[in-house]
């Protein structure tokens, strides 16, 4: 067993660390407080690889393995979790379900713009009325000749109007429930899709989540993905992958508020001294470091079975559950640290209070990280 | 078109400390980077390339065995090859050695149509390697460059000034010195990093290079350190008083007088 970082990534951390530090910090706040995407940011990122990282150079992916691609998540939402989720969805629930479910046509046809950056791909699950269970799914699509024909709506799609490449899930056979969902890819400029609403959301304001129109929007046949009727299994494999991101994405955010929290303690002095002179403090500093160390070595060790073709399922779902918990538990404590300059916009920390919230919701909520869980424990 | 860069990894000065009792550097857990006006320089070369498709970019250093890891970044920023010039003959060389140690190297590597360098690193900030090597190959030279074209067999460059810049038009091959003002440094881009992880970095000792071993090292060195120091900050200045330039003038002369300057 090796703990240490390999040259790539040590590389890619100290580039996205810099990249992070001079392109990203200077706007995290204005994104986050005007909720808008940021096109130039993410532009300059995708010119880098990162819009396609752990996906194979013969699609136009970079060709890392998993684990560094995570890493990267991580190092950017250190200092914005926005980013991180943008490129998170994008690899995770566009880019994977494609490489893994597409036939060669439909991986050629839309990985290159894809892994390029040049497209943004989005994911559509959640329904008003269906979110963790699925099979309360009420988009439907019924084929009539040589096209696919969908109904409904999808609501809180991260990069919903923004993304040109969507993975929809809707039900072929309600009959079937789960068994009955399938999965297409929808473009943003077929007949009959539209983007009406985006939310006005607490955190990760700069990455849009959006409600998705299907109003018989009619597709080609060739768009389904995989078979007719697995497209809960299309669902919640991505998910599976796309949990290691948002674990990354909450371990991010963990040791932005940390570090931050250390700047800020080394500095401001209360009663004649600095904060990190208070032991009541410090010692708490060492108790947030013990859970955001402990979360990154499970997130590290989910990414590796993962890259080793081990079985991944579980221990991503116990590494979403310890990564956003370790991040809830850090953000408030560093905002409390920060007093009341922890309240104000002034300090990132109360941009990453907000941020955290969605990393114990989205891609399974903590609940279901358990249930997945205990369903292990218990078998 | 072939270019070598010049390149050398320095302590990130913006993270070191000082010891305020000897007066020298604290390089315990100081990051070592690329220095940034080799940086510029890399850049340049690479938007030559970025033009000229076909073109060959190789980075040469001097240093120990760990500047490697600056050149695996020079390779994941776009350079096709990279050279460390590294053995302990050459340890402790200043300018003079140095530049007789790149020039070597340079010259070993094969014919080069373009030589870049930064300025000067910020760790010594002589600003006198790039120019020795010009000297040493017999090549001509253009330092602080802050604009370049290329137009035919010669680059045109702006060469900053204290007060203003000159335009010159100079020859292939030559030596150009980069400032920061020259251009924006790109990233590492991720393929970048996953090819400059495997790429075989040459390492060539004195003997590879054929550099007459007397000119090279800490004992061929015209100049040695003697000691290093803060400089002690500055007293307060004094604004001279007074309603006219003539009371001004006076009261500048008494002053100078008091302390017996003039």
């Amino acid at each position: 067993m090796e703990f240490s970082y390999s040259r790539e990534q040590q590389m890619v951390k100290q580039m996205l660390k810099k990249f992070a530090e001079n392109e990203i910090a200077p706007i995290a706040a204005e994104i986050d407080e005007k909720a808008v995407y940021p096109y130039a940011t993410i532009g300059k990122l995708a010119e880098l690889g990162l819009m396609g990282m752990p996906f194979p150079p013969e699609y136009g992916g970079a060709g890392t393995d998993y684990l560094t691609y995570i890493m990267a998540i991580e190092e950017i939402s250190k200092v914005d979790a926005s980013h991180g989720v943008i490129i998170q969805t994008h690899n995770a629930l566009c880019c994977w379900p494609i490489y893994t479910y597409g036939t060669e046509a439909q991986k050629r046809k839309y990985l290159p713009d894809l892994l390029s950056g040049k497209k943004l791909g989005a994911f559509g699950l959640t329904e008003p009325n269906a979110g963790t269970d699925a099979a309360g799914t009420q988009t439907k699509a019924y084929l009539d000749g040589n096209e696919w024909v969908l109904n409904g709506s999808k609501i809180f799609i991260s990069g919903g109007g923004i993304a040109e490449v969507y993975i929809i899930m809707a039900m072929t056979d309600k009959s079937k429930g789960t068994k009955g969902i399938s999965a297409f890819i929808v473009e943003k400029s077929d007949p009959g899709f539209s983007v009406p609403k985006h939310e006005n959301k607490m955190g990760i304001r700069g990455s849009i989540a959006a409600e998705l129109v299907f109003e018989d929007c009619r597709i080609p046949k060739d768009r389904l993905l995989g078979q007719e009727g697995k497209g809960f299994k299309v669902a919640m494999t991505s998910l599976d992958v796309g949990r290691l991101g948002i674990a990354a994405q909450a371990l991010g955010i963990a040791q932005g508020a940390f570090d931050e929290t250390v700047k800020y303690m080394k500095q401001r002095k209360q009663f004649g001294k600095t904060l990190n002179k208070f032991q009541a403090l410090s010692f708490e500093m060492a108790s947030m470091k013990v859970k955001i160390d402990g979360a990154r070595y499970l997130l590290y060790d989910a990414c590796y079975r993962r890259d080793q073709g081990l079985p991944a399922s579980v221990p991503a779902a116990e590494a979403k559950l310890a990564c956003s918990e370790a991040a809830s538990y850090v953000v408030d404590k560093a905002v409390q640290f920060h007093g009341g300059y922890g309240y104000i916009k002034d300090y990132p920390v109360e941009r990453m209070y907000r941020d955290q919230k969605i990393t114990e919701i989205y891609e399974g909520t903590s609940e279901v990280m358990k249930m997945v869980m205990s369903g292990e424990i218990f078998k | 078109m072939k270019i070598a860069v010049c390149v050398k990894q320095v302590p990130d000065t913006t993270e070191i400390r000082i010891n305020p009792e000897t007066g020298t550097l604290i390089r315990d857990g100081v990051p070592s980077i690329l220095n940034p006006d080799d940086a510029n320089a890399l850049e340049e070369a690479l938007r030559v390339k970025d033009n000229l498709p076909g073109s060959e970019v190789t980075v040469i250093t001097m240093g120990p065995p760990q500047a490697k890891e600056m050149l695996q970044e020079c390779i994941a920023m776009g350079a096709d090859d990279a050279i460390l010039l590294s053995d302990r003959a050459l340890g402790g060389s200043d300018t003079w050695a140095t530049s007789n140690a790149l020039a070597a190297g340079i010259r070993n590597a094969g014919s080069f149509d373009l030589i870049l360098a930064g300025r000067q690193a910020i760790d010594g900030d002589t600003a006198q390697v790039g120019p020795q090597i010009a000297e040493k190959l017999g090549l001509p030279q253009v330092t602080y460059v802050k604009e370049f074209s290329l137009e035919g067999d010669y680059v045109k460059v702006k060469r900053a000034l204290e007060d203003g810049y000159e335009v010159l038009k100079v020859k292939l091959p030559c030596v150009l010195t980069a400032i920061k003002e020259l251009n924006e440094p790109r990233y590492m881009s991720v393929p970048g990093i996953l090819k400059a992880a495997k790429h075989d970095i040459k390492v060539w000792n004195a003997v590879d290079i054929g550099v007459d071993l007397t000119t090279v090292g800490l004992k061929a060195s015209p100049t040695n350190v003697f000691k290093s120091f803060t400089p002690k900050p500055k007293g307060e200045g004094i604004a001279v008083e007074g309603d006219t330039p003539k009371e001004k003038a006076a009261s500048l002369v008494n002053a100078l007088k008091e302390k017996h300057l003039i």
